[in-house]
């Protein structure tokens, strides 16, 4: 399973990358390859302001849906427009092209309790064990 | 081979045979307002009567039925339906009432009502009944808005409804609908509802607990009269989904054991053959507390006849027009009268023991992550098959091969691999067995040739289609061939 390690990650199954104060978020390999082929993929509009564990995106595989939640709170400030036209960007490259949307994290907001990459891939051991 | 469609094989003959008209039709014509008068043909493909015959007929052939075999989609009970409630239903002297007729024409469809409504008080344990709602989610929000009225009449604002892991989808969205919050609360190891999770969310801002009894993996909550403790503690109502009761009918009634509201789908547990989109009906029942809340107007007892009675004041009003689905109704009136209290027990034990009898047939290869005795339906899991690169959804498609109906895929979601299986209280010994051996029979394919399974079904007039494409650029119009020709011209006056 692929898990870089520049980045965080939640125990939703979501990646985290923080650059200057803005938090590009998507999901995991393994939560692609759960969710299976990706058809649509419901996002917010630029300017929404979210609080911590807001559902951000929603995304619809073939066989099921599952929300997108943001860890901390903060505005939205760009989106993946390209998903609209090919939401199996998410299941091709989950990490590049694959991304799903940037939040500028509010300055007080507390980034909250996030998994470094080798925490991740025993979560998932965990899960894929079941 | 694709059947052609109905636009493709129109070539102006018609199965309609109107007598000519006395007047002129121009004359006709001119008695219709110029702006609602047609100026061209209306767009649609006519055909000969046997052929339109055969078009349905080819496409019925490649269908699935229940009369063609077993359809053991866990969570819809596809059991098979006697046809003589169809016959009542379709009934000319009852088919062709309006529901508009005055109370005195129409006293036995009344009273068919208030019978139906009245048996289902008793099979439920509950204190009366709305037949109003056209299906189960109907049901739900009709419940929810009664829970609504019932905390503002109080004066109590309470914003939330809990939803487990394991309830049907149709839960939160019924709950968010009516404007509640829906609050999800997982399942514990055992496949049920954590009574510590529940603890922890519920409280005085909590109007409602729904809970699916059997849950969605066909088992059935043991901790059931400390989840009524807990909820009535806070002063909350629960509410059961009662998709499921052909897997309680006889065994308990839902009033008698705590639940103050619950609705059932008499589509699936007595007598419409349902899928397909319908028509349902989802009656909903209730404790004394909420009758003032039922949907108005009620179908009533007087004295020599019956009635549509008044509202009470503290009705949520209408939430179907008139009479609700009436046919579908009826036909489960058909049924219970039919089966009798002693027939809908046998009902409820052979569901029960054809879902056990068949999960432990194939239990090996195919294992039940929650293993307890399941209810009427059980859900196994097939993701001890994914090293071998196939997945629940090969399965259900490799089944179509031996001429079976696939189980529920993918749901519900607590289990990987989900493959949801209800063989209903209509099958018999010998058709489980046989559905049993093909499964059993698909297992060792996985072990040995696992490419036929990846790549079934292989003898379906449509092979495998592709799920993704169709989802990710659907052909909502068909734009095939050309027009059709027309059996007349357009009428210009």
């Amino acid at each position: 399973m692929n898990i870089p390690e520049d980045r965080q990650y939640t125990r939703e199954h979501e990646w985290i990358l923080v650059d200057d104060g803005i938090a590009t978020i998507g999901v995991t390999d393994f939560a692609q390859s759960e969710l299976g082929d990706i058809v649509f993929i419901e996002l917010p509009d630029v300017g929404d302001v979210m609080s911590a564990d807001d559902t951000v995106a929603t995304i619809e595989a073939v066989k099921t849906v599952a929300d997108l939640f943001t860890p901390f709170p903060g505005k939205v400030v760009e989106v993946n427009e390209r998903l609209a036209e090919d939401p199996d960007l998410v299941n091709r490259d989950p990490y590049g092209e694959g991304w799903i949307v940037r939040i500028e994290v509010d300055g007080e907001g507390e980034v909250g309790d996030l998994l470094e990459a080798a925490e991740y891939n025993s979560l998932v051991e965990e899960e894929g064990a079941d | 081979m694709p059947i052609p469609l109905l636009f493709e094989i129109a070539r102006g003959r018609s199965a309609d045979h109107l007598p000519a008209t006395e007047r002129p039709e121009e004359e006709i014509a001119r008695s219709i307002p110029g702006k609602f008068r047609r100026e061209g043909p209306l767009p649609i493909p006519e055909v000969a009567e046997l052929d339109l015959a055969r078009h349905v007929e080819r496409l019925a052939k490649r269908n699935h039925y229940i009369e063609k075999d077993i359809y053991p989609l866990g969570s819809c009970t596809m059991k098979y339906n006697p046809k003589v409630h169809e016959k009542v239903a379709a009934d000319g002297r009852i088919a062709a009432l309006h529901p508009l007729l005055p109370e005195k024409h129409v006293q036995g469809a009344l009273g068919l009502l208030v019978e139906l409504e009245e048996s289902l008080t008793a099979i439920t344990g509950m204190d009366g009944f709305t037949l109003q709602p056209a299906a189960g989610a109907h049901g739900e929000f009709t419940a929810m808005k009664m829970i609504d009225a019932f905390y503002r009449k109080k004066g109590e604002r309470r914003i939330k409804v809990i939803t487990p892991d394991s309830a049907h989808g149709t839960n939160p969205a019924s709950v968010r609908r009516v404007g509640f919050e829906a609050v999800e609360v997982k399942s514990n190891e055992r496949g049920e509802l954590s009574i510590r999770r529940l603890e922890e969310v519920a409280d005085e801002s909590t109007a409602a607990l729904m809970l699916t009894l059997p849950n969605t993996l066909g088992l059935f909550e043991t901790q059931l009269s400390r989840i009524m403790e807990i909820m009535h503690g806070v002063g909350a109502q629960v509410y059961l989904d009662g998709a499921n009761m052909n897997a309680l009918l006889g065994l308990i009634r839902p009033g008698d054991v705590g639940f103050d509201v619950m609705h059932c789908n008499v589509h699936k547990t007595f007598a419409t053959p349902h899928g397909g989109g319908g028509p349902g009906a989802g009656p909903v029942g209730v404790k004394e507390h909420l009758l003032p809340f039922l949907p108005s107007p009620r179908p009533e007892r007087r004295e020599g006849g019956f009635r549509w009675g008044g509202a009470s004041l503290d009705s949520i009003g209408p939430v179907h027009s008139f009479w609700g689905n009436f046919g579908v109704l009826l036909k489960a009136y058909a049924y219970i009268r039919h089966l009798g209290a002693a027939g809908l027990v046998e009902v409820q034990r052979h569901a029960v023991l054809n879902a056990n009898y068949l999960r432990k047939r194939i239990e090996k290869e195919y294992p039940v992550p929650y293993e307890r005795r399941a209810m009427h339906e059980f859900v196994s899991s097939a993701l001890r098959f994914r090293s071998a690169g196939v997945h629940g959804a090969d399965i259900g498609k490799r089944l179509l091969d031996f001429g079976f109906y696939a189980p529920t895929i993918a749901f519900p979601l607590i289990v990987k691999e989900a493959l949801m299986i209800e063989p209903t209280e209509t099958e018999s010994l010998e058709t489980i067995d046989r559905f049993a051996d093909a499964l059993l029979e698909i297992a060792r394919e996985i072990a040995e040739e696992p490419e036929t399974v990846r790549s079934a079904p292989h003898t379906t007039a449509i092979r495998r289609v592709n799920e993704s494409l169709a989802s990710r650029k659907p052909v909502l119009r068909w734009t095939g061939a050309a027009p059709p020709r027309w059996t007349s011209p357009p009428l210009v006056v």
